[in-house]
């Protein structure tokens, strides 16, 4: 009938010339400016947290009763505070704080997000209702409000905001990772996997893991950020970390009171959070774009 | 003549039981019922398989057509044994089909699927190379030394590049993604394979490679080839036997260019004048819509649109029917009676 063209070549040449991988494309810095300064300021504040004792001019807790509340000069250049500490020294050793809480709480949230939204993408019934119950309460709160009533239960200091935090972002988390299950639980891929007998734990560890971790990996360095504010909002109220440890929040909440003639005491550390804040959204966003599973190109 | 060659067939293959049977199988399902209201939960079933008869003999090559909502998606989740059959009995070379892939992993290995949508049942953060060392790690097929070697084997056997296995499949075209899912299906060593539209949506030469490697494939390794196809053209070219859907219910079945040079049942004889030839006007479609399964109409169920419909037609449902050598019709007033005893004595 129609097709009659049994001489075609079994073996024929690929379809399309072998590409040139990444020639054709411009690398990512050049493409995405704004990903890249934002890129180099946020590596910036990671190299201060980590080598703090190396950059920092000034013990961050050291209080030297002659220099308070000095204005920016070349001795202190980002002035003193009310007890005479080095406001530069405690924004570089508060980078320290609010990255490894940052850090920290976002993988706490992921991981208990990642276990309660797939359990509760593939399970489906009464589980499901019931776990998706639990995140819509959890949800209903803003992160904040949840991580003082954490505070409340597990009390004061670095590690306790870490988890406080890190608990109040299961919520987000989990929903993401309960919609991208639901969407690739049904994909042709893992029916295929099923019809060739691969066991179901297999499948769903070989085949829906993968496909779940990469955009959950974006959403982590999306909410870093979010996480940072919220332990500084923590420490601003007065109930995250405790007063000496140079944290941003809480040096913001101590130059309060001083705002109106030694503004700098809250301007600088607030300057240095909003930065970080703006860096590292960008950052996320670019990634987000470019590794959206969607828009990805060949190898 | 041929009732002498078929004769001397049957008794060879009697003794081992053919490769997929099934037997009067039904597939109901529940649906809501059609203008129900918001707080009514009644439903009705739905028979997208109704009395299937199918025979698939070990190397055969088994073209499955129909229209879109005949059931032919339907009837394959009943041989690949991913639905357990609401009637009847759907049998695996003799035995019941989920209990033969309950069993291990004998049946999955053995019965290969090409997917219609080639790329979806390709994960797509796995390169093409470990998608097709899948199978072969799951069943263990070779010593992982060999396994590259295999992997590369495969690819230059589907006709892809030596390159394509460190590539992803979204950097791959239509054709291409065809040949690795087809590559990936070969890779457990199968006996039978079931390929879903795999040719279609595809441009013409491409449509033709991939026909050609299947046929090769098939007469090369011995496959017995179940295809489900909406394209008569492909059928002919790749098949040797055609079964023809409507509704649910298989309406002929035969060789395929017996059946296709003279349809026996009006619906066969509807599709095959409804297939566009050069030069020629397009013809008249077959009137009216499939019906809904869930409204069938009385007595046969393609009376309401056939266009030689008796009286009886609508009182008596017919049954798959001996018509000849090798052919069965569902039809009380078979077309070319004529033809088919025609074609009998040729």
């Amino acid at each position: 009938m129609s097709i009659q063209t049994p001489d075609a070549p079994t073996a024929l040449p690929p379809a399309e010339p072998p590409k040139k991988a990444k020639t054709g494309r411009r690398s990512i810095f050049l493409r995405r400016p704004f990903f890249t300064i934002a890129l180099i300021v946020a590596a910036g504040y990671v190299l201060a947290a980590i080598f703090a004792p190396y950059v920092a001019p000034y013990d961050p807790v050291m209080q030297d009763i002659n220099a308070m509340m000095q204005a920016p000069s070349m001795a202190h250049l980002l002035g003193t505070d009310s007890y005479g500490q080095d406001i530069l020294s405690r924004v570089i050793y508060g980078a320290r704080y609010a990255l490894i809480i940052g850090i920290f709480s976002v993988l706490i949230g992921a991981a208990g997000g990642l276990v309660i939204g797939l359990a509760a993408g593939l399970s489906g019934g009464w589980l499901e209702w019931a776990l998706m119950r639990l995140i819509d309460s959890i949800l209903a709160l803003p992160s904040l409000i949840l991580a003082v009533a954490f505070i409340a239960i597990l009390g004061q200091g670095v590690d306790k905001v870490v988890v406080a935090v890190g608990l109040s972002m299961i919520g987000p988390f989990a929903r993401t990772v309960r919609a991208d299950v639901m969407q690739v639980r049904v994909q042709l891929f893992v029916e295929a996997a099923t019809l060739m007998s691969i066991p179901y734990l297999k499948v769903i560890w070989r085949h829906v893991l993968p496909n779940v971790i990469f955009p959950l990996a974006v959403q982590v360095t999306i909410r870093i950020s979010e996480a940072i504010l919220v332990s500084s909002s923590l420490s601003f109220l007065g109930i995250g970390v405790t007063p000496p440890t140079p944290d941003w929040g809480l040096m913001i909440a101590e130059g309060r009171a001083f705002v109106s003639f030694a503004a700098w005491m809250s301007a600088m550390p607030g300057f240095a959070l909003a930065l970080l804040l703006i860096a590292l959204s960008i950052v996320g966003d670019g990634i987000r774009e470019e590794f959206d599973p969607k828009l990805r190109r060949g190898a | 003549m041929i009732m002498s060659q078929t004769q001397t067939k049957r008794p060879s293959t009697a003794p081992t039981p053919p490769v997929f049977e099934l037997i009067e199988v039904e597939q109901e399902f529940s649906v809501p019922q059609p203008g129900r209201s918001l707080f009514n939960r009644d439903t009705v079933g739905l028979k997208a398989l109704d009395g299937v008869r199918l025979s698939i003999a070990q190397g055969a090559s088994l073209a499955l057509v129909g229209e879109s909502g005949s059931g032919k998606s339907t009837l394959l989740r009943v041989l690949l044994g991913l639905d357990a059959p609401s009637g009847g009995r759907a049998l695996y070379r003799g035995k019941p089909i989920r209990e033969a892939r309950a069993r291990g992993t004998g049946f999955a290995r053995d019965v290969a699927m090409v997917y219609q949508d080639a790329r979806g049942s390709l994960d797509p953060r796995m390169t093409v190379g470990q998608l097709i060392a899948e199978p072969l790690r799951h069943f263990n097929i070779v010593r992982k030394g060999e396994e590259a070697a295999r992997v590369a084997q495969l690819i230059d056997r589907v006709g892809l590049p030596t390159d394509a296995a460190s590539r992803y499949p979204s950097g791959l075209s239509g054709g291409q993604v065809r040949r690795v899912a087809i590559a990936r299906a070969l890779a457990s060593e199968p006996s039978v394979l079931v390929a879903d539209e795999a040719v279609s949506g595809l441009d013409v030469s491409t449509q033709a490679q991939l026909l050609t490697l299947l046929r090769s494939l098939q007469r090369d390794m011995g496959l017995t080839l179940v295809f489900i196809t909406h394209d008569l053209g492909v059928a002919s070219y790749l098949c040797e036997e055609i079964a023809i859907m409507y509704l649910g219910r298989i309406v002929e079945t035969g060789p395929t260019d017996a059946v296709l040079d003279t349809p026996a049942h009006p619906y066969s004889a509807a599709l095959r004048a409804a297939a566009p030839r050069f030069f020629e006007p397009i013809p008249e479609p077959l009137p009216g819509e499939i019906p809904s399964p869930l409204d069938l109409p009385n007595g046969c169920r393609f009376s309401s649109r056939c266009p030689a419909a008796q009286e009886d037609c609508r009182l008596r449902d017919p049954q798959l029917g001996q018509q000849g050598a090798g052919r069965a019709v569902a039809c009380l007033h078979p077309l070319t009676s004529t033809g088919a005893q025609a074609s009998e004595t040729r």
